[in-house]
């Protein structure tokens, strides 16, 4: 286990180590020390950015994102389970996902002004497809024994659909959420970046229309740290949500 | 009890027609013991799944429980052969057992007690926490009886339940499935390949023939209801009545080709 941290941090720590001396006698204005930016980063946003920038960056982000969970399982439960409804809309959610999200926020602007709905939905736009595709996926891949199991026994409705169909789908679903998750980061980011008063990204570009260069690396290094956080935190879930999944892998490779 | 009559069951596959049964006709009397045995192929599943209302058949008729069969009929469980797909595996041993009676709508008070009582029925009672898969097979196959148990049928189907799990655990499980049996006083049919298992286990054998399958014999076991795996298997009844099966068997096999 402390094996595994140590391996897992040496390489951020030596790229730290090499950023931080190749950057101390840096003159270059675009370019700062990396002292100088770490010393920025707590003034910068542990004060009243926490609450003003910050916290509404990841609200949105949550709101967005369970969103996008919501709609994209219940969806794909939807299509996943009927053949037709398949093939009427397969090629649409093929056309969609296409689609770069990013591309919508002018069209989303237009439909739901700049306030915080627009970016919600931008988030619940880019997040929506791979959740949604990878809950088609699992639910198509339902073991047949398993349905006929049901179908025997009797389990249907709430049951049928918990224990049968969403249970089955939770290692797809899983995975594209993680990849929802990443895409939900950069569109928070995004979002921000056109027509904003509030967020990390619009805080950003503020440094960098306002010069402060060193702030401004300070929130790149915020928006990794967050990343990684939430990545983390993607893990725990996970490991509850998936335990038996990764309890089968493991005694399949001992056998 | 349980009546099959005129069943027959045709596939179209890719434009071929395949005649996976071509008319099959038996009882099972109330409480009765029926193992249904035929050389590889000849649709035992297909059948299985028929009575058990996962498949509808081309024509003919089931009736249970003088019901005829159009889904999954009442107070019917099946044990299926594959049982590592056919057990939840988010969902620990006990809570396997319990899901039926879950979604039957029954008390928290009245499912443990069933759900209790059929695992120990099945000697499961100290894996009630464990997930299927941390089990052997033959221990999953068990969950799964005790699953079928606590839902306590008036028909219980079994589909070649112990082909996968290895010698030893098939007697043992053998032997369960005879105590359940005469424990529960429920009709049971139980599908085979394997011709000893057929004539162990049943009060009755009934043989199909090969594809597209009719019912080539149907032979009484004249064993006495106490079986034991050395007593009964060194009975000179026994080694008969297996040469009786075999022979029919290997007849319906060279029909075929």
């Amino acid at each position: 286990m402390i094996k595994r941290i140590l391996l897992a941090v040496t390489m951020p720590v030596v790229l730290l180590a090499v950023w931080w001396f190749a950057s101390a006698g840096s003159t270059d204005f675009y370019f700062p020390p990396l002292r100088r930016i770490l010393e920025t980063f707590p003034e910068t946003w542990f004060g009243p950015r926490m609450v003003d920038d910050v916290l509404p960056s990841l609200a949105r982000l949550a709101i967005g994102y369970a969103a996008a969970l919501c709609v994209g399982i219940a969806l794909g439960m939807l299509i996943g389970a009927n053949r037709t409804l398949r093939a009427v809309v397969e090629p649409l959610l093929e056309f969609l996902r296409a689609v770069p999200p990013p591309v919508l926020v002018p069209i989303l602007m237009l439909m739901a002004g700049i306030g915080d709905l627009m970016k919600v939905l931008v988030i619940v736009s880019g997040c929506l497809w791979p959740i949604l595709l990878n809950t088609v996926e699992g639910v198509r891949a339902v073991d047949e024994v398993l349905t006929d199991t049901c179908r025997s026994y009797r389990i249907r409705g709430r049951l049928r659909v918990w224990h049968l169909m969403v249970r089955s789908a939770s290692p797809q679903i899983v995975a594209g959420a993680r990849q929802a998750l990443s895409i939900g980061i950069i569109l928070m980011v995004i979002s921000e970046m056109f027509a904003a008063s509030s967020g990390i990204g619009f805080t950003v570009i503020q440094f960098k229309d306002g010069f402060r260069i060193p702030q401004m690396w300070s929130g790149v290094l915020l928006l990794g740290l967050l990343g990684v956080l939430l990545a983390l935190l993607f893990r725990l879930v996970e490991r509850r949500v998936l335990g038996w999944y990764h309890g089968i892998r493991a005694v399949q490779k001992e056998r | 009890m349980l009546t099959v009559k005129g069943l027959s069951k045709t596939y179209d596959a890719k434009g071929r027609r395949v005649e996976a049964i071509g008319d099959v006709s038996f009882d099972v009397a109330d409480g009765e013991f029926v193992c249904v045995v035929g050389p590889s192929g000849c649709g035992k599943t297909t059948l299985l799944r028929c009575i058990a209302g996962l498949l509808p058949p081309t024509s003919g008729e089931i009736v249970v429980e003088g019901r005829k069969v159009d889904g999954p009929p009442d107070g019917l469980a099946v044990v299926f052969q594959e049982y590592g797909r056919s057990l939840f595996p988010w969902l620990r041993v006990r809570d396997n057992v319990d899901l039926p009676l879950r979604a039957a709508g029954m008390g928290k008070a009245k499912r443990r007690e069933l759900v209790t009582e059929a695992l120990d029925a099945v000697g499961l009672a100290d894996a009630h926490a464990a997930y299927p898969w941390q089990l052997s097979g033959g221990m999953q196959q068990r969950v799964a009886i005790a699953r079928a148990i606590a839902y306590q049928p008036r028909v219980l189907l079994m589909d070649e339940p112990f082909a996968a799990v290895d010698a030893q655990t098939r007697a043992d499980l053998e032997d369960l499935i005879r105590s359940v049996w005469q424990r529960l006083g429920v009709t049971l049919l139980f599908v085979t390949h394997d011709i000893d298992e057929s004539v162990y286990l049943g009060q009755r054998v009934v043989m199909l023939s090969s594809s597209p399958t009719t019912v080539a014999e149907d032979l009484a076991i004249d064993l006495p209801a106490a079986r034991d795996q050395l007593a009964t298997r060194s009975d000179p009844r026994f080694t008969e009545l297996r040469g009786q099966v075999y022979a029919q068997i290997q007849k319906a096999k060279q029909e075929r080709t």
